[in-house]
């Protein structure tokens, strides 16, 4: 790969708490090379901040592996920025051009309260899991692995549902701010295995009553939610969440 | 005196008998017994999850915003467990001796046959609680090679069987979090341990959203806090991951077990500038299939596709022939280094080799076109069906490489380099996993005791697990039995009072220093130093150098570093300056460790004991001992577990 160096513009999101009102302040950054991450660049905005004696911008980041889905930025109007199946973390600045202008905001969305800049409060989506996105298994229960054949193509499909890795894109996309891609992605991966049947109707009824509870809106099958997710979770996850929740609404037994 | 608590009797029916004899606490009595539970990785959520189950109060901590985000989620190739479901000669010995002798001896035979005896647990209760692991076409669970191993143990969830596993272990535990068992504090940092009359009975923790302290009480406190590997500032770990926990526990009381000894893994993409924020692995099972070189002729300009088959050095096949590409990682990461050390890296920098996945592309687009009777494949199909395959196995890698480096690894040999992964070394436990403080116990990675100086590939999962699920449950009965009747104890007692003291004061300290330098400089600057004196080769004159000068650094940091933003906020800089200022005190303990063990095993290569031809030199008539510190306030004393073999006798570690 040809590297270069680039001088860019920043518009970002500044909030200094949850009430407070929140604007874009503008910086100018110079010689990013293209081979940082997009949050190395961050990095570097920071420590310039920090010399100069003011805040440094507040973002969630973790592993920046792309796999712990604590990086939550929303880069020229789309979750993640540009790349496809890309986190913020996996971005890199050769997505980029000398004089672009970037615009980077937090999720917005209600049921995810702005603690501070682009810092989210996502622990509606633990409550959604505590109200059953589990297999009620104590440990020490289980029997041989091997005792139970799975079908390869349903624990891929399974798996593909279970690589969701809660970061809030699909939320953040959605102009109802739905949850229901990783409702769905839950919903299906432990509906598809065999350990999880015993439970699949209470299941999908109690997620989707919390999912409406932490004030995500409903899903008008727009899509994008699935075009930004970083993991690439299939929107058929959520036909089959529409399919568990009708056979759970129609019939009594649970 | 260290008493490291190993039953009597047979290697092989300790664990058994132990759990015969032990302590129980009767569920009435559960109810009313707290447990403080720091860092919700495998460890952590696994022990929280468990110990709600069984009925115990739980108090959970991690400072992510979602107990979901804890580093093990990154862990990619896979999981170890003796079940010998390949019928290629594994067993429960197997597997210990195994992970004894990739230690290079110097791990506690006891804690680690017991691992391997619970490893096959794992895998059931994982099943059980919906982790898709890879299977076969036959339904059947599917398994993999690792480094340092000759059968095929491990098990798999593409390259992110890490995520699987933490996640099966935290639906589990807000499984717990929904029944009332477990409370869960998200976007917590603990800052010290309360400990009243010799026990550990609480926590100081801060709440990072509000910046307020918190005082916690608990009959007994575990610290499932992870690794230090981030204290050479690059490393594959997590921006978070810190060693906070586990060093406010050793300045309480807490012996640090072995602290030099840190792993060094072999396939990682190579640094490309000072930007640098952190280093991402390549997963270990790539080395299953690829096969690692560099050219024969020094600094050679051309494209890796343009040198010849015959111009190629396959070093780690041509030095180590029974296990090729799959020595262990010490090995293996030395081996790089001296490769390019000696002029024959790649890349811009030359200080990478590669790793090239064009065989295995070809070996199993010919198996995949004789299963689809595809006679006389054209070269092209072949490629195209090993593709497929390669993809399958390790399609997230390949992702996450073409995405850092702009190269296609399908079609260009990737470049790696050696890098900070994992740390043998941490705190100190005796066979119950608890620490030198009653009351206060270390799991996982946090913990010293299964790994010696050099952990084996996906063993790290199964240890995490294997602590959380099935050994702590069993060991903390038999502490919290003598606990029955000792009453809550309100955090208005002194000692808390005193703790929460203490704490304020450094965080005011920090904060008004109003120096010149960033916390993430100071950083930088103990983690070249670590690299440089205390990394992958260590020498007596260089470690006494890091020594002094990270006792410069020390006195730097608390003169000039400069905390942005205020003590009352959510304040990632305040957060960060006090992790630095307890790696920069870890690192001249690691130093000292390095420096007092004058001789070279696993991970820890001093370069004056090696032998002629640059393998790892052990002494075991004056080193085959734990190394075990006591902090003493200006400095700290040395005291030795000595290490009894009664089973697997040290021999000269081969893979020749």
């Amino acid at each position: 790969m040809e590297h270069y160096t680039m001088n860019l513009t920043l518009k970002v999101w500044r909030q200094k708490n949850k009430k407070d009102k929140g604007g874009f302040e503008t910086y100018s950054v110079s010689d990013i090379s293209s081979e940082m991450s997009f949050l190395e660049m961050f990095d570097v905005l920071n420590e310039r901040l920090v010399k100069e004696g003011r805040d440094p911008i507040a973002f969630d980041h973790d592993c920046r592996e792309g796999i712990c889905g604590m990086c939550s930025m929303y880069i020229n109007g789309r979750p993640h920025g540009p790349w496809e199946g890309t986190t913020t973390c996996q971005l890199h600045m050769r997505a980029f051009k000398d004089g672009d202008t970037i615009v980077v905001e937090p999720w917005r969305a209600n049921a995810f309260p702005v603690v501070k800049d682009l810092v989210v409060d996502r622990s509606s989506f633990d409550r959604i899991i505590q109200a059953g996105g589990y297999i009620s298994v104590n440990t020490g229960n289980a029997v041989d692995a091997n005792a139970l054949p799975i079908e390869k193509d349903k624990a891929d499909t399974a798996f593909a549902a279970a690589a969701c890795i809660g970061c809030g894109a699909c939320v953040a996309a959605c102009k109802n701010s739905s949850a229901l891609l990783f409702v769905s992605a839950k919903v299906s991966h432990l509906a598809l295995l065999p350990q999880g049947a015993p439970e699949r109707k209470t299941r999908v009824t109690a997620m989707v009553a919390q999912m409406d509870k932490e004030g995500f809106g409903s899903c008008t099958s727009t899509g994008a939610c699935e075009a930004v997710c970083p993991k690439e979770i299939s929107i058929q996850n959520i036909a089959r969440l529409n399919t568990e929740y009708g056979i759970a609404g129609l019939t009594n037994d649970k | 005196m260290l008493n490291s608590n190993i039953p009597a009797g047979p290697l092989d029916s300790k664990w058994e008998d132990y759990k015969g004899h032990v302590k129980l606490v009767n569920p009435a009595n559960k109810r009313s017994l707290e447990v403080i539970i720091i860092g919700t990785g495998l460890a952590g959520a696994s022990a929280a999850a468990s110990l709600g189950e069984l009925g115990y109060k739980v108090k959970a901590f991690c400072f992510q915003d979602s107990p979901r985000r804890a580093h093990s989620i990154a862990a990619q190739g896979g999981i170890n467990a003796a079940k010998n479901y390949q019928n290629d000669g594994d067993s429960v010995f197997r597997l210990f001796y195994d992970t004894i002798k990739g230690g290079d001896y110097r791990a506690r035979e006891a804690n680690v046959h017991r691992l391997a005896e619970v490893s096959a647990n794992i895998i059931d209760q994982c099943v059980a609680q919906g982790v898709p692991f890879a299977r076969e076409y036959g339904g059947l669970l599917s398994n993999r090679s690792f480094g340092g191993t000759q059968v095929q143990r491990t098990f798999y969830a593409a390259g992110q069987t890490g995520q699987q596993l933490l996640i099966g272990a935290y639906q589990a535990l807000e499984r717990q979090v929904a029944l009332g068992n477990v409370e869960m504090y998200t976007r917590h940092e603990m800052l010290d341990v309360v400990v009243i009359d010799g026990k550990a009975r609480g926590i100081i923790a801060r709440n990072l959203i509000t910046g307020e302290l918190e005082r916690h009480f608990g009959h007994a406190v575990l610290l499932c806090s992870g690794g230090y590997g981030n204290v050479f500032y690059l490393s594959t770990n997590a921006m978070g991951s810190n060693v906070t926990a586990a060093w406010k526990a050793h300045k309480k009381g807490a012996y640090f077990g072995n602290p030099c000894f840190t792993q060094i893994h072999p396939t990682c993409i190579p640094v490309t500038g000072d930007h640098q924020s952190k280093l991402t692995l390549m997963s270990e099972s790539l080395r299953n299939d690829g096969r690692i070189w560099v050219p024969k002729q020094k600094n050679d300009p051309r494209k890796p596709n343009e040198i010849p088959e015959e111009e190629r050095d396959y070093y780690l096949e041509r030095r180590y022939p029974a296990f090729g590409n799959l020595v262990p990682r010490d090995v293996a990461s030395r081996a790089a280094k001296e490769r390019c050390d000696a002029g024959y890296g790649v890349g811009s920098s030359r200080q990478a080799v590669y790793l090239d996945y064009a065989s295995a592309i070809e070996r199993y687009g010919k198996i995949e076109c004789r299963k689809h009777s595809i006679e006389n494949p054209s070269p092209e199909e072949i490629r195209k069906h090993g593709m497929d395959v390669v993809k399958e196995k390790y399609g997230n890698l390949f992702d996450m490489y073409n995405k850092i480096t702009g190269e296609d690894p399908y079609t260009t040999p990737m470049r790696i380099y050696p890098a900070v992964h994992y740390t043998m070394g941490g705190l100190w436990v005796d066979y119950e996993l608890m620490t030198t403080v009653p009351g206060l116990y270390a799991l996982g990675e946090a913990n010293f005791s299964d790994h010696g100086a050099n952990r084996l590939g996906a063993s790290a999962l199964m240890q995490g697990l294997a602590d959380g699920y099935f050994v702590i449950p069993y060991t903390i009965g038999n502490y919290l039995a003598g606990e029955i009747r000792t009453a809550i104890i309100p955090t208005s007692h002194p000692a808390f009072e005193a703790a929460e003291k203490a704490v304020a004061d450094r965080i005011s300290q920090l904060k008004h220093i109003n120096g010149t330098q960033s916390p993430e400089s100071f950083h930088k600057r103990l983690g070249k130093i670590m690299w440089d004196k205390c990394g992958m080769a260590r020498n007596e004159a260089g470690l006494k150098e890091a020594i002094e000068e990270i006792r410069a650094l020390k006195a730097e940091f608390w003169r000039d570093v400069r905390v942005t933003g205020e003590i009352g906020e959510f304040n990632p800089e305040l957060d960060k300056a006090g992790r630095v200022a307890d790696f920069i005190e870890l690192g001249e303990l690691m130093c000292m460790d390095a420096l007092q063990r004058r001789e070279s095993c696993g991970g820890h290569f001093r370069e004056e004991m090696q032998t002629e031809d640059g393998e790892a030199k052990r002494d075991d008539e004056h080193f085959a001992f734990v190394a075990a510190w006591e902090y003493k306030g200006d400095g700290w004393d040395l005291h030795k577990e000595n290490l009894e073999f009664e089973v697997a006798h040290p021999t000269q570690r081969s893979y020749k």
